[in-house]
């Protein structure tokens, strides 16, 4: 197991460097970030050249990555257009956007499994169908749609929420975003228990169980659901990494400050210090968080081993 | 909401315990102790006067700065404010005294040394300054300026002289006669001690000489703005501060205002535009504002510069159907143009209706003609550029293409080319790449007829991104500039857009207005010609 562990994590190595170089190259082809910088207008080319000088973009693109990631180590980022350092936005944004994160995640494991579990146990019935049909609908209406919706009838109709998060951004106002958010990954959370669970309990294993006389609740989920929930937590480890970089609807809709919102401005502005160092992170975010995954299979089922 | 009355109780219970005064709720007359929340963006730029050159940042200088003259929200007309007076005989020599009793809201006076400084520092390239171009005029600029990558071979301005505590003088290198007129514009802002000796800390959190003072200050997502007790000039805040909210789309800012949790939304989406009048009613505000959009040529291209090619031109202008456009696509919150300035000048500042003339009207028959005397058009089409990042300018090009496409019975006339970013659109300008013509939008710096025609159509200027050139325009600009009577430069200036108009340099496209709507709470709502709120004068009930 350990060795499986510190491999993995060396073949992050190669990823971390390609992806950070993949995103370098396609923020560098957008053209040249100065220019925008001075509105409607040329910037007098004195003041451009100083600035691209100041950014470090009078370099060529190979040198400008090789400072860029040579600076990373160190723990600098490099600075936004605005004058901010990058460290300082990822220290506002991240802590916003991973508490998003949490409550969609929750969301998923708590509706999305127990959805699951009742109607595979109750395969056929009318919970079933009905879930099977909201779940198609929510899959199939695109987030912005049901974040608008949520937004105008919760916010601005019956006034029970804020339409807008404020900057804290509170667990308790990121309830209804966090719900937007993880709305199709729920559905399909949903769906893929419900297929597993349904499939497992014709398995011997669970024939035996209930043979055995063993109270039905112990079967449920020590066994059956034990067993189940591995393409389950395989999906929702890679829906982490998602949710986190996917968030820029979201957070757009909600006013959210956080990593999205970052990103937006990040590839407007063409700030290749902003865009490069977030994704820099939610790669990291993502290794991280596959890793964690197949760390969990080996805990969920002792016979897949490692090493 | 439910914060924003908490906060007024606590000012009304403290007004109370203080002074004993009555506290009254509604009514027109405002509680000056009230704070009102306001939709804002997040500056692209450090919070500097000489840094800033957009409108959300220039919406905190106006707030936290007052410079020598001050545009009237009204009028635009350019007005003494710290300035005492600003003499000159010669139109080129300025002698300028600041008044008495200002001070920055730290307690440091404010004197002709804060004005010398904060210029010099915003001219001197090691400072990066977007706005440096500002202080061309000065003498000396090309020292501490220089073009093209020469070494700076000065620190400060060789034409600005602090003559006394509230005296200096300005030496231009040319004659420019409306020079004081520009001194409104925030870049020319006078800066405290503070800023010089810890930079980081003056932009962690300004202090400036204007209404209002920096309460606090969180990037990205909040500025607390409070009014100054000690605010010396004549328009001191009628409320008891503003709270910038960042908002990363402008319609959640319309959705908090609708749910009560917004007070001021100063840029209704265009999505909401067909919903304004009845969510809102009087509470809606659509006021014209100094921009000007119009569609700029690439002089470059050998193309679009040949003998004959002004009659495309015009043809092209003839064959955009302007009115059905500011109707149905912008819900009149643009008016077609008829010149190459704006109504917020007013007739003595030199806008002109209709001096465009029959160039500006709808005529598909007259393009068609104009197009085919002309020679065509190169390689027949043409392709309108534009950033499809930010507005809603993708809908407006393609109702231009397909006005043009109508008027020459052509479905291929004319298509859009979108870019992605704006930084890649001002990219591509600089670059000369354009083949075609191009979404050129100006906001005014300041309300002068100078404004709109000298940046944008002289030979090399700062904003003629098509690179026309004519000698004609030229020596009219420069005849203007030189004119000491405002009224003969005027004039000058209207001949010199004559000559724009003969050669279609741009075709002007419509005026655009600022758009803001505001809760019930607020009263005194006016946006000035820049489209910025007064924050100032607004009340708070």
């Amino acid at each position: 197991m350990g060795r499986y562990v510190v491999r993995r994590l060396l073949q992050m190595i190669p990823v971390f460097f390609g992806a950070t170089l993949l995103i370098f190259l396609m923020v560098n082809v957008m053209g040249d970030p100065i220019a925008g910088l001075c509105g409607e207008r040329e910037c007098d080319p004195a003041t451009a050249a100083q600035l691209r000088k100041e950014f470090g973009l009078d370099k060529p693109v190979w040198q400008q990555y090789l400072t860029y990631m040579g600076n990373v180590f160190t723990g600098d980022f490099g600075t936004a257009f605005n004058g901010q350092p990058v460290t300082e936005l990822m220290g506002s944004a991240f802590p916003v956007t991973i508490r998003l994160t949490v409550v969609a995640i929750l969301f998923e494991i708590v509706i999305g499994i127990t959805l699951g579990v009742v109607t595979g146990l109750r395969r056929g019935r009318p919970v079933d169908t009905t879930v099977l049909l909201v779940t198609l609908v929510v899959i199939s209406v695109p987030t912005f749609v049901t974040g608008l919706l949520l937004q105008l009838l919760l916010g601005v109709e019956w006034g029970w929420i804020r339409p807008s998060v404020s900057p804290e951004a509170p667990f308790g106002e990121l309830l209804v975003p966090g719900l937007v958010l993880a709305s199709v990954s729920l559905a399909y959370v949903t769906r893929l228990t419900r297929t597993s669970i349904a499939e497992n309990r014709r398995s011997d294993y669970v024939r035996t169980a209930v043979a055995k006389g063993l109270p039905r609740r112990r079967v449920v989920t020590r066994h059956l659901l034990r067993n189940s929930l591995i393409p389950v937590v395989t999906f929702i480890g890679t829906d982490i990494g998602a949710l986190m970089g996917g968030a820029i609807v979201t957070e757009r809709i909600f006013n959210i400050h956080g990593v999205g919102y970052q990103l937006y401005q990040g590839i407007l502005r063409q700030n290749t210090q902003t865009v490069v160092g977030f994704v820099t992170v939610l790669v990291l975010v993502f290794l991280l968080a596959n890793l964690l995954v197949d760390l969990l299979y080996a805990v969920l089922d002792p016979r897949i081993r490692y090493a | 909401m439910r914060r924003a009355t908490h906060a007024t109780w606590v000012a009304c219970a403290a007004a109370l315990a203080l002074v004993g005064t009555a506290c009254g709720g509604g009514g027109g007359s405002g509680d000056t102790g009230a704070v009102l929340s306001s939709s804002w963006g997040d500056p692209q730029n450090p919070l500097e006067p000489a840094n800033t050159n957009e409108v959300q940042g220039g919406k905190v200088l106006d707030m936290i700065f007052r410079g020598l003259k001050k545009y009237d929200p009204g009028t635009g007309k350019a007005e003494d404010m710290l300035a005492e007076s600003i003499r000159t005989t010669d139109s080129r020599n300025f002698t300028i005294t600041v008044k008495d009793g200002w001070t920055f809201s730290n307690g440091e006076k404010v004197t002709a040394r804060s004005f010398v400084d904060a210029w010099n520092y915003g001219a001197s390239l090691k400072n990066n300054q977007r706005n440096a171009y500002f202080f061309g005029y000065i003498e000396g600029y090309d020292k501490v300026h220089p073009e093209g990558g020469g070494e700076q071979s000065a620190e400060t301005l060789s034409g600005l002289k602090v003559t006394g505590e509230r005296t200096f003088t300005v030496r231009l290198s040319q004659k420019f006669s409306s020079f004081p007129d520009t001194l409104g514009y925030a870049a020319f802002a006078p800066l405290p001690r503070a800023f010089f000796d810890d930079h980081d800390a003056w932009l962690a959190k300004p202090v400036g000489n204007g209404p209002y003072t920096v309460d606090s200050y969180v990037k990205g997502s909040q500025m607390s703005l409070r009014a100054r007790d000690d605010y010396p000039g004549p328009d001191k805040a009628q409320n008891g501060g503003v709270d910038l909210k960042v908002y990363t789309d402008n319609n959640t800012a319309y959705t908090d205002l609708m749910a009560g949790n917004l007070d001021l939304v100063d840029d209704v989406p265009a999505a909401q535009l067909k919903n304004v009048k009845k969510d809102l009613g009087d509470r809606y505000l659509n006021t014209p504002a100094g921009i000007l959009q119009t569609l700029a040529f690439p002089y470059y291209d050998k193309n679009w510069n040949r003998p004959g090619m002004d009659k495309v031109r015009k043809g092209l202008s003839r064959a955009i159907n302007r009115e059905q456009i500011t109707e149905t696509i912008f819900h009149r919150t643009r008016t077609p143009a008829t010149d190459w300035t704006s109504p917020v000048l007013g007739e003595d500042g030199g806008y002109k209706a209709g001096l465009c003339g029959e160039w500006c009207e709808y005529d598909a028959a007259a393009a068609k003609k104009l197009i085919e005397e002309g020679g065509g058009l190169p390689g027949g089409q043409v392709r309108i550029t534009f950033n499809a990042d930010t507005g809603s300018h993708k809908q407006w090009v393609d109702a231009v293409c397909n006005s043009i496409n109508n008027a020459l019975d052509n479905d291929r006339a004319c298509v859009s080319n979108p870019v992605g970013t704006f930084a890649d659109f001002r990219g591509q300008i600089t670059d000369r790449e354009m083949t075609g013509p191009f979404r050129a939008g100006w906001q005014m710096d300041y309300p002068l007829i100078q404004n709109f025609l000298q940046p944008l159509y002289y030979t090399n200027a700062s904003s003629n991104d098509g690179k026309w050139s004519n000698t004609k325009f030229d020596d009219l600009v420069d005849k203007a500039n030189a004119e000491t009577d405002t009224a003969k430069a005027v004039t000058a200036f209207q001949q010199a857009e004559e000559v724009v108009r003969d050669n279609m340099a741009a075709i002007p496209l419509w005026y655009q207005n600022g758009s803001a709507g505001y809760s019930e709470r607020l009263s005194d709502v006016r946006l000035n010609p820049f489209s910025v709120p007064v924050y100032n004068e607004i009340k708070v009930s």
